[in-house]
C-alpha cells in the first residue's frame, strides 16, 4: 500500500515536472517588464506631451506599414487625447490624400479632413501581406489585442491592483527586445529574433534606433524613449474615451458608496423591531 | 402563498380600473404584502440582483442593438463605433459585457446558495427546474452574444460550439451546415446569432416570470429549512426585503461598476479585439470564464460524442436534483456531512474552471478527469447515499426559534 502510493506520487512528480519542462521550453519568452505610464491606476490620465511625441513616432515611422483605419484625425482635437488644436489637426488632416469620387462619379484623390480617418499604406490585406512577408496589424484596437500570460495568483491580483497595462508593456518590450538569436538558434528568412515575442521570430524588422525620430520638447531621443512614447499612443488609440471613463467612474463610486451607506442604515432601522 | 391582499385603492379611478384589472392587487400581494422567512440571510438576495442585471443587460442591449450592424465585415468596426463615435457608447458597451459576467456571477451564488440550503427540494422541484431553465437559457444568450463583436474569439469560439453538434452520428454534419447556414461560420451564423440573442433574453424574462409565481406559490425557503409555521416567522416583502435586496444590489453595483470602469477588459479576452480571420486560429481558443468547468468536463472526455454528452450532462444533471438528494433535512445547517461534501463539490467545480482555462495536456487532463468524475459522483453517488446514512441534527421546532437560539 505505502509502496503504491509512494509510486503514484512519484509518479505525479515525474509528470508534473515535465509538464514544467515543456511548458518552459514552448513559452521560453520572459515577462515583459511592467512599464510606468501615466495612465495606469484609478487617477490615470495621458500625458499630452507623450501623445503627441507617440503620434509623431505613428507618423514618421509606423504608418509607412501599419494602418491606424478606425481613428480619424479629429480624434486628435478631441478632449482627453493629444490635445491638437482643430486648426492642428486640419493642417495635418490636408497632408494625406484620401480617394474619393468627384461629383461626376470619377475616382479622384481629395486633401485629407478632420472627419477622415486615417489612409492606410496598402490598398488591401493581400497587398500588405505581399509587401511585408505578413499583413502589419491595424493600430486602432492593437494596445488592447496584444497581452501576456499573467498567470496564477497574478489575475486576481490585477483585479484589485487594476493592473491592465499588458498590451503597452508588451509592445515596449517588443520595441527593445530585438537582440542577436543566442547560439543553435536559427532565425529562418525573413524573421528577425526578438526576445519577448512568443517563438522569437517576429517579422517585423527593428522599427525604431536612436535618435530616428526628432522631438522638438527636448525628451530623449532614445529607443527606449520611443518605445514609451508610441505605446503610450497606441493605448490613447485604442481606448480614447479612457481619461473620462476613469473620472466619470470615481463619481460613480463615490455616489455609490454614499446611497450603499443609506440604503444600510434605512435597512437597519427597519428591521431593528423584528427578533 | 401569496400574501392576503389587504389592497384598497383610495383613489376613484384605481377603484374602477382595479374592478377592471386587479392588477394592482397582483402587484401589492405578490411584492408588498407577500410574507417572506424573517430570517433569510443575505445569499437570498441574489434573485433581487438577478432580475436586476436582466434589466440592465436588456435595456444596454437594445440601446446598443441601434448602433450594432450585424454583418462580417462591418460587426467589428461598428462595435468600435460604438465605443469611440456614440455618446457614452464605452459605457453602454462595457455596461453590457462586464453586466454578462457580473449576471453569472449572480446566478452561480444563486445556484450554490439553493443547493447548500436544499431550496431544490420538495414542494420547490418545479421552482428549481425553472431555474435550471433560465441558466441554460443564460448560458445560450451569453454564448450567441460574444459572438457578435466578430473578435477573433466571437469567430473561433462560435466555431468550436456549433462543432459540437457534428457528433451527433449520421446527421450531425447536416445540423451543423443548418446551424451555420452555410458550409462555414459566416454571415448567415452572425444574423441568426444576433437575432437569437435578442430573442432568448425575453424568452428569459418569460421564465423568470413563471419562476417567482413558482416562489410566490412554494414560498421562500430559508436558512433553517423549515416551513413558516405563523405569521411570527415571516416579515412582509415591503418594507422588509425589498429594503435588505436594495441594500445588497447596491454593494453588488459597487463591484460591477469597478470592473466597467477600471479594469474592463479584465473578464474578456484580449484575442477579441483583433478581427475575426477564418484563416488564422488563435494559439487557445478559450470560452469565456462562465463556460470554463463545462470546458474542462468536455476536454476531459477523450471521445468527442462522449464528451458533448458530459458537457450537457454536466448541466441537465442538476434537473434531476430534487430527486438524487435523499435526504429529508434541507438546509446543511442541519447536515454536517453534507456541508463537507457541499464545499468539496464546490471545490471541485472552481478547480474544474481552473482546468478549463489551461491547454488540454499533460497533467491537467488527468486531474480534470478526476475532478469530472467527481462531478458526477457527487450528484449520482454521494448525494443518495448521503440521505441514507447520514446522521442529522435535530431541527429547530420554528423559524423563530431557530432565530431566537442563534442571538
Amino acid at each position: 500500500m505505502t509502496m503504491h502510493r509512494t509510486f503514484i506520487a512519484l509518479a505525479l512528480a515525474a509528470s508534473l515536472g515535465a509538464v514544467g519542462a515543456a511548458q518552459a521550453q514552448e513559452h521560453a519568452a520572459p515577462k515583459p517588464p511592467a512599464q510606468k505610464w501615466s495612465f495606469a491606476g484609478p487617477f490615470g490620465n495621458f500625458d499630452q506631451a507623450q501623445l503627441q511625441r507617440g503620434f509623431k513616432i505613428y507618423k514618421e515611422v509606423c504608418s509607412s506599414c501599419h494602418s491606424m483605419s478606425l481613428v480619424s484625425f479629429r480624434n486628435l482635437a478631441e478632449p482627453g487625447g493629444p490635445g491638437f488644436s482643430e486648426a492642428q489637426v486640419e493642417a495635418l488632416a490636408s497632408e494625406y490624400k484620401i480617394a474619393d469620387l468627384d461629383d461626376k462619379g470619377q475616382p479622384i484623390e481629395r486633401p485629407g479632413r478632420p472627419a477622415d480617418t486615417f489612409p492606410a499604406p496598402f490598398p488591401n490585406a493581400a497587398a500588405a501581406a505581399a509587401a511585408n512577408g505578413v499583413a502589419p496589424p491595424d493600430f486602432s484596437t492593437l494596445a488592447k489585442a496584444r497581452t501576456y500570460e499573467r498567470g496564477f495568483p497574478w489575475f486576481v491580483f490585477d483585479i484589485f491592483s487594476q493592473y491592465q497595462e499588458q498590451g503597452p508593456d508588451y509592445i515596449h518590450a517588443i520595441l527593445t527586445g530585438y537582440e542577436e538569436a543566442p547560439k543553435g538558434f536559427t532565425v529562418p528568412a525573413g524573421g528577425h529574433y526578438n526576445k519577448y515575442f512568443p517563438g522569437h521570430v517576429i517579422a517585423m524588422p527593428p522599427p525604431l534606433t536612436d535618435g530616428q525620430v526628432t522631438y522638438d520638447d527636448g525628451s530623449p531621443q532614445t529607443l527606449e524613449q520611443y518605445s514609451h512614447d508610441v505605446a503610450a499612443f497606441m493605448v490613447w488609440a485604442s481606448e480614447p474615451h479612457m481619461v473620462q471613463r476613469k473620472r466619470i467612474g470615481f463619481q460613480v463610486m463615490i455616489f455609490l458608496i454614499v446611497l450603499t451607506g443609506l440604503l444600510y442604515f434605512t435597512k437597519k432601522k427597519v428591521w431593528s423591531a423584528v427578533h | 402563498m401569496s400574501g392576503h391582499s389587504t389592497y384598497q385603492p383610495q383613489n376613484a379611478f384605481l377603484q374602477w380600473f382595479e374592478k377592471r384589472l386587479p392588477i394592482g392587487g397582483l402587484i401589492h400581494s405578490s411584492f408588498v404584502a407577500y410574507p417572506t422567512p424573517k430570517n433569510l440571510n443575505y445569499w437570498w438576495t441574489f434573485g433581487g440582483i438577478l432580475s436586476f442585471m436582466l434589466g440592465v443587460q436588456i435595456i444596454t442591449g437594445i440601446v446598443l442593438a441601434m448602433h450594432y450592424t450585424p454583418h462580417v465585415d462591418l460587426a467589428f468596426k461598428s462595435v468600435e463605433g460604438i465605443m469611440r463615435d456614440v455618446n457614452y457608447g464605452w459605457l453602454l458597451r462595457y455596461l453590457h459585457s462586464n453586466g454578462a459576467s457580473m449576471f453569472f456571477i449572480a446566478v452561480y451564488i444563486h445556484i450554490f446558495r439553493g443547493m447548500y440550503y436544499g431550496s431544490y427540494k420538495e414542494p420547490r422541484e418545479v421552482l428549481w427546474i425553472l431555474g435550471v431553465i433560465i441558466y441554460l437559457l443564460m448560458m445560450a444568450t451569453g454564448f450567441l452574444g460574444y459572438t457578435l463583436p466578430w473578435g477573433q474569439m466571437s469567430f473561433w469560439g462560435a466555431t468550436v460550439i456549433t462543432n459540437f453538434f457534428s457528433a451527433i452520428p449520421g446527421v450531425g454534419e447536416a445540423i451543423v451546415t443548418w446551424l451555420w447556414g452555410g458550409y462555414a461560420v459566416g454571415n448567415p451564423t452572425l444574423n441568426r446569432f444576433y437575432s437569437l440573442h435578442y430573442l432568448l433574453p425575453f424568452v428569459i424574462a418569460g421564465v423568470v416570470v413563471l419562476h417567482v409565481w413558482a416562489l410566490h406559490v412554494a414560498g421562500q425557503n430559508n436558512p433553517a429549512g423549515i416551513e413558516p409555521k405563523s405569521d411570527k416567522d415571516t416579515v412582509p416583502f415591503t418594507p422588509y426585503a425589498t429594503v435588505k435586496d436594495g441594500f445588497f444590489i447596491a454593494v453588488f453595483c459597487i463591484i460591477f461598476a469597478w470592473f466597467v470602469f477600471y479594469t474592463p477588459n479584465f473578464l474578456g479576452h484580449a484575442d477579441n479585439y483583433i478581427p475575426a480571420n477564418p484563416a488564422v486560429t488563435p494559439q487557445h481558443i478559450v470560452p469565456e470564464w462562465y463556460y470554463l468547468p463545462f470546458y474542462a468536463i468536455l476536454r476531459a472526455i477523450p471521445n468527442k460524442l462522449l464528451g458533448v454528452c458530459a458537457l450537457f450532462g454536466s448541466i441537465l444533471i442538476l434537473a434531476f436534483l430534487p430527486w438524487l438528494d435523499t435526504s429529508k433535512v434541507r438546509s446543511a445547517r442541519y447536515r454536517p456531512l453534507f456541508r463537507q461534501f457541499f464545499w468539496l463539490f464546490f471545490a471541485v467545480c472552481i478547480g474544474l474552471g481552473y482546468l478549463g482555462a489551461m491547454p488540454a495536456e499533460g497533467i491537467y487532463v488527468t486531474i480534470a478527469r478526476v475532478l469530472t468524475f467527481y462531478y458526477f459522483a457527487h450528484f449520482i453517488i454521494v448525494l443518495p447515499l448521503l440521505g441514507i446514512f447520514e446522521k442529522t441534527k435535530p431541527l429547530p421546532n420554528s423559524i423563530s426559534e431557530s432565530v431566537l437560539s442563534k442571538a
